[in-house]
């Protein structure tokens, strides 16, 4: 017998979280703030990310690298969490979406606007026609063979000296200000995450997350589960496109190191750290990870050491990220009960 | 007369790499992605004791293969034993630990060509009249000692029989007493030995690298992947079939397309049938 009592944690919804689920977030100006105080930040705080940085160019710079890591690591999440195709080739999106770019705007002389939508666009079936021989695997072996893709590209670049070989393409267009790079690429971002929060919250998403938890009853219902999972690669490549099409333009170069590991390890950190399955964790993961790394640029590959540490850290103590350990401390409390 | 002797040097290398991230795949369904961070971690641990520490060449690698093994039983204890039975958790985990490892000794200074373990012997040897070191040889003779010593460990060692035991129906082990996780710790610390020993013999022939970490990694997968997860027999196949397809790539094409080779072999198979080419050895009792 244990001599101490035995005590567990006990989590109730706060009055206010009840309170604002239903019709009755309107009735008063507390409800809404309540429901959407965390949104608004988020958002106002994106936007205003620009302008609280314009006086520091560099770290004008880092903030908008938080963006494109943000949307690469959105589809990692969307991918991982929701359909449950943990892939370990963010690179590949990434990578095709920078390269379709670079030959777009280089070759066809397209302007940035038109070179990065219609990357994003093609790049995304690209990728989706490019995987889709390997839905049919789950979890290690889809892991496997993702994390395979973007290697395979590096290599096929180099040993058969196509695309620009290790050279990549160089003077490919910039934007025309400062201020439509941001704002181009915040506004992504932010339509990017809501926008699939909320198809995740139509029908569509709940077949989406059925696929996930139980891929033989969708099949029951007459659903094809392979064309559910190829729709939610193309969804998930039209993120991880995007961001691969401005980053080049941001850079005005391409080169093989868009297929380099470390854009598929990077995403898997943010997410795991933010938090799985929000599709908001990710984007708050890379605000930190990032500026994390850039700080310890100067150390070398010892900033690789210090996040994939952190990653493993979290991953076996705190998988649950921290933005669903705010999420909780924001909907609910938490008292000791006696058993 | 070259390809078939060089290529089955390769294939027996190709299996050494390999042998190990198979076995904790096969014993304990650990997806061990350090693997190709723990061989290289092994190689410079064995140089450090060599031209740090001045110790004698085979008392070096006697304390790199220790230290290999404390290393994956460390993995294990500390992370892998946490997360076991969550796949995608363990893949990132021990990937991300092999990360930290591999960037840490390059943070460290191991880095470029300059660190090299020596030769047993700089003679070479004529079988067929194909001339051959005997560094080569010594790989050859290690991975034929490595499977006997494994068919023997694993048929007449009672912890030998335990990781069998596991490997084919671990419930009915756990019920007979046999601890899980004491078989699960066993089998990474062998697997990271494993990985070193590969390391300490193939090292030689060429300078020790951050880079192969990486490649050895893809090179286990592919073998294992193309042999089918898990399956020894199919290990050992697979590793022939890869290792002579490399020779001739690197013999009759470009040097560069051997990685590719390795990668689409991957790919392919697991498309085409994920199981492996030799699949059907996945049923239980062919598994070990």
């Amino acid at each position: 017998m244990n001599a101490q009592p035995q005590r567990r944690k006990e989590r109730i919804d706060r009055g206010i979280k009840a309170r604002a689920e239903t019709i009755y977030a309107l009735s008063s100006l507390e409800e809404l703030a309540y429901l959407l105080g965390p949104r608004l930040l988020f958002i106002v705080g994106f936007l205003a990310l620009p302008l609280i940085l314009a006086p520091w160019p560099y770290w004008h710079r880092v903030a908008l690298s938080v963006c494109v890591l943000g949307l690469v690591s959105v589809s990692f999440d969307f991918l991982a969490n929701q359909v449950g195709l943990v892939s370990l080739g963010g690179a590949f999106f990434f990578g095709v979406g920078g390269y379709t770019a670079a030959l777009l705007n280089t070759a066809w002389g397209l302007p940035p606007v038109l070179a990065i939508g219609l990357a994003t666009v093609v790049g995304a079936g690209i990728c989706a026609v490019l995987i889709s021989p390997c839905l049919p695997l789950r979890g290690i072996y889809f892991a496997i063979v993702t994390l395979m893709y973007p290697l395979l590209m590096t290599r096929i670049i180099e040993a058969a000296d196509i695309l620009g070989g290790t050279e990549g393409f160089r003077g490919i267009a910039g934007f025309s200000s400062v201020w439509t790079e941001a704002y181009g690429l915040i506004l992504g971002l932010l339509v990017g995450v809501f926008g699939l929060r909320r198809y995740l919250a139509e029908d569509a998403g709940l077949v989406i997350r059925a696929v996930k938890e139980n891929d033989q009853s969708v099949r029951a219902s007459g659903i094809s589960v392979a064309g559910v999972r190829f729709k939610a690669l193309y969804l998930a490549g039209l993120l991880g496109c995007f961001a691969g099409a401005y980053y080049v333009h941001m850079y005005r170069s391409v080169g093989i190191s868009a297929f380099a590991l470390d854009l598929s390890i990077l995403p898997i950190a943010a997410t795991v750290i933010g938090g799985g399955g929000t599709l908001v964790g990710p984007v708050i993961g890379s605000l930190i990870l990032v500026p994390l790394s850039e700080v310890l640029r100067d150390f070398g590959s010892l900033r690789i050491v210090v996040y994939s540490l952190v990653l493993a850290g979290f991953v076996v103590f705190r998988s649950e990220g921290i933005l669903v350990f705010a999420a909780r401390k924001y909907q609910q409390f938490e008292r000791w009960v006696e058993v | 007369m070259d390809i078939v002797i060089y290529g089955f040097i390769q294939s027996v290398a190709l299996l050494l790499m390999a042998f190990g991230f198979s076995l904790v795949y096969g014993v304990s369904r650990l997806p061990n992605f350090a693997h190709g961070a723990l061989y290289v971690l092994t190689g410079f641990v064995a140089w450090a004791f060599v031209n740090r520490a001045g110790w004698p060449y085979p008392l070096a690698v006697v304390g790199a293969l220790a230290v290999a093994g404390l290393a994956g039983l460390l993995l294990y204890q500390l992370v892998l034993k946490r997360i076991r039975g969550m796949e995608m958790s363990e893949v990132i985990a021990s990937y991300a630990i092999g990360l930290a490892i591999l960037e840490g000794l390059r943070w460290w200074g191991f880095r470029g060509g300059t660190h090299a373990l020596p030769t047993v012997s700089d003679g070479v040897a004529f079988p067929f009249d194909v001339p051959v070191d005997h560094q080569r040889l010594l790989v050859v003779g290690v991975g034929a000692a490595l499977l006997v010593g494994i068919w023997a460990y694993t048929r007449f060692s009672k912890a030998g029989l335990a990781l069998r035991a596991i490997a084919q129906d671990e419930r009915a082990a756990m019920m007979l007493g046999i601890d899980s996780d004491r078989t699960g710790m066993l089998a990474v610390a062998l697997g990271s030995a494993l990985a070193g020993l590969a390391a300490v013999v193939i090292f030689p022939l060429g300078s020790i690298v951050i880079e192969e970490g990486y490649k050895v990694l893809i090179y286990a997968l592919a073998v294992c992947v193309v042999g089918g997860l898990g399956s020894w027999v199919g290990t050992v196949l697979a590793s022939f079939l890869l290792g002579f397809a490399q020779y001739v790539t690197v013999a009759y094409g470009k040097p560069h397309y051997q990685m590719v080779v390795m990668l689409l072999a991957i790919v392919v198979t697991l498309v085409v049938r994920p199981s492996g080419l030799f699949g059907r050895q996945k049923s239980l009792e062919e598994r070990v």
